[in-house]
């Protein structure tokens, strides 16, 4: 196996794990809050042909990162006006925004399909990245980049600062939250809306780092193998990057399975190797929530409704 | 001028029955608009979408083939809703549940007799309730969410599929199109054309068709004992109690362990019979093209229908209409089949978002600080 093999395939595998990352991350700002946004798959659809679109556009990737991140808080918006609002149940309005977020972009995209875009050039000099361990380190998309400071931000913003310190009590207790002073339904809405922007950010990043071609469905239930991997890190940020890495190297395993054909395929079918992530996020879920720490990690008053006792 | 919330003595049954239609109406009327916004025809999507299925007699068969497996897999959803389960893997149960019982087809392709439609049928139950019992048991046994299981256990169900279709299973003489063989005479649901018998019973003189497989019948008959057995029965209660009121239920001696195996085993059950009912019928095989994305749009109806075996119905029949409104759609405005989903989602928005009129009325408030008449709900007789 040359080393060249090697880094193409640590490249496939970070374009991989980039959008879930994303949308984890998001999602598990969102849950931290309390509540459960199961429209995550809708919203990354939203994201891509936002970004898609943009691209076509106006031919600037980074002006597509800003529609898609404002795509997918948008549609964020209805679920956080329907459950934080009206106190919808978040179960039912996660699906329906999922729903909602195939049609809308496949509707879309319709005009998009065939068409390709330009993206990202990278960042660094090229002259860094001559060498392997150069493109190993500098030769991703800015979007990579981006995911990792994501991570770190997220992780000092939930553990290190005052406003996500009254996010986790709004997520753990909301009453005690709200009797305290706080807004408990503002600050809920603000978790919505970013976690919209990430997931519609992840959703671009099928367009922007992996394959430049519009296809309806192009996430594939990614949304919802990134709400599994919120489970997975314990609500705990650096945890689901490396989950994220984890099943974004599942992910890949179908490629090489299609690619490579007999050597992979003499194991099991490309199918089987399609399918191999949700097995593995059943049986990692299976592994996680049976020990009883888990469990524990949950927000208290996750997915249920903020009824104050007026 | 401002608007506040009141809560109601008890949940209104008005609202709780009018709130789907509105949200039916809405949709339509929003519809029109966001269609029109994004450059297309709106008001001729909405009457295509909604309109022109019920108002094309021809296209009626078409509905009531479409809301069958709706019903069907919806009325077991409904179940799972009212006590709190959430078995969104209904679509991976209707595609195990095709699976298993075209698997017996291609076993009894050489063989005749009146056992073999049975076998398929029961086979496709099985199918889908062992499907239904993963999530169960990650659940019960794991403590694994079962939203996320059931879901994922659809993306297997799916990749299954296609692995069987392209591979095993594929027609040896059917040009190697990814598809399973033709369903005998012995396999094939009977079926019936409702205006010929009509014509032949009662001398009516409609022209037309209206040819429904035995499938619909069953799904019929199914439902209304759904509705006896939620209605009357221990199994209704528990389910109810379960969902309404979990500390209760434990005080009361039912198990949510034993609720949750119940529930998928039902609804998984209902999904594969549906499921197969789709081979032995409508689609006489499978194919890559076999999920129809039923599993999903059966979540809308059971909401749609206020999770009520009658509702069902019901809802099954308006989304079984954007069902053939969305390929009406297709051919007469050029409006992309995704459409449809669209407008089913927001029959889901609207009725979620109309859910709180149930429990509380809205009261305009005036600047006097007085409050004014209602402008939403009817006076009393709403409580």
């Amino acid at each position: 196996m040359s080393i060249d093999y090697l880094i193409a395939v640590m490249i496939t595998v970070v374009g991989a794990s980039t959008p879930i990352l994303f949308a984890g991350l998001g999602e598990l700002v969102t849950e931290k809050s309390g509540v459960l946004n199961l429209g995550v798959e809708g919203m990354m659809l939203m994201g891509a042909i936002a970004a898609f679109a943009t691209v076509d556009q106006t031919g600037s990737p980074w002006l597509a990162v800003c529609t898609a991140a404002a795509a997918g808080a948008l549609v964020a918006l209805i679920f956080a006006v329907l459950t934080l609002s009206l106190s919808a149940n978040q179960v039912a309005t996660g699906l329906a925004l999922t729903i909602f977020g195939t049609g809308l972009s496949t509707l879309i995209g319709q005009g998009f399909t065939g068409r390709a875009i330009h993206t990202f050039d990278t960042i660094f000099p090229p002259a860094l990245a001559t060498n392997p361990i150069g493109r190993v380190l500098f030769g991703y998309s800015p979007l990579v980049y981006f995911s990792f400071i994501m991570v770190a931000l997220v992780a000092w913003f939930l553990r290190g600062t005052r406003a996500g310190l009254i996010l986790r009590a709004v997520g753990e207790n909301d009453l005690s939250a709200h009797s305290i002073g706080y807004s408990v339904v503002g600050v809920r809405y603000a978790a919505v809306l970013f976690g919209g922007a990430m997931a519609g950010i992840g959703g671009a990043t099928f367009p922007l780092v992996l394959t430049p071609l519009w296809a309806e469905g192009l996430t594939g239930g990614r949304g919802w193998i990134a709400i599994a991997l919120v489970v997975f890190a314990g609500w705990r940020p650096v945890w689901l990057l490396g989950g994220a890495y984890f099943f974004g190297l599942l992910t890949t395993f179908e490629l090489y399975a299609k690619a490579s054909g007999a050597s992979w395929s003499s194991v099991l079918p490309s199918e089987a190797w399609a399918a191999l992530p949700y097995i593995a996020t059943v049986v990692v879920l299976a592994a996680i929530s049976a020990s009883k720490r888990a469990g524990g990690n949950a927000p208290a008053c996750l997915g249920r409704p903020f009824i104050p006792s007026a | 001028m401002k608007f506040r919330l009141e809560k109601r003595p008890e949940p209104s049954r008005l609202m709780l029955y009018a709130t789907p239609v509105g949200a039916v109406i809405l949709t339509m009327v929003v519809g029109a608009i966001i269609f029109s916004a994004i450059g297309y025809n709106g008001v001729g999507a909405v009457y295509q979408e909604f309109l022109a299925p019920v108002l094309t007699p021809y296209k009626w068969q078409d509905i009531a083939i479409k809301a069958s497996p709706l019903i069907l897999i919806g009325v077991g959803l409904a179940a799972g809703n009212r006590a709190a389960i959430w078995n969104i893997g209904a679509e991976g149960q209707y595609v195990v549940g095709a699976l298993a019982g075209a698997g017996i087809g291609l076993l009894t392709q050489n063989a005749t007799g009146p056992w073999i439609l049975p076998a398929m049928l029961l086979a496709g139950i099985i199918g889908g309730a062992v499907w239904g019992a993963i999530p169960a048991l990650l659940r019960t046994r794991f403590n694994v969410n079962e939203t996320l299981s059931s879901l994922m256990m659809t993306y297997v169900a799916i990749h299954l599929m296609n692995y069987l279709v392209a591979g095993p299973w594929k027609d040896p003489s059917g040009f190697s199109f990814p598809q399973t063989p033709l369903v005998t005479s012995d396999q094939t649901l009977p079926s019936w054309d409702i205006f010929q018998l009509l014509h032949q019973a009662f001398g009516l003189a409609i022209t037309g068709h209206f040819r429904l497989h035995l499938g619909v019948v069953l799904t019929l008959v199914i439902v209304l004992v759904m509705a006896v057995v939620m209605g009357r029965s221990v199994f209704g209660f528990q389910i109810r109690v379960v969902g309404a009121a979990p500390n209760a239920a434990r005080h009361g001696g039912f198990s949510q362990q034993q609720t949750i195996w119940l529930v998928f085993l039902l609804s998984g059950a209902l999904a594969g019979l549906a499921g197969i009912f789709e081979v032995t019928g409508p689609f006489g095989q499978m194919s890559l093209g076999f999920p129809q994305n039923y599993g999903f749009t059966a979540i809308i109806v059971a909401f749609l229908g206020r999770l009520n075996p009658i509702g069902v119905i019901i809802a099954g029949i308006v989304l079984a209409i954007t069902y053939v409104g969305g390929d009406m759609a297709q051919s007469a405005l050029q409006l992309p089949n995704a459409s449809k989903g669209i407008f089913q989602a927001m029959m889901l928005f609207f009725l979620l978002a109309s859910d709180i009129l149930i429990r509380y009325r809205v009261r305009l408030v005036t600047p006097a600080g007085g409050l004014a008449a209602e402008p939403v709900t009817p006076a009393k007789s709403a409580a």
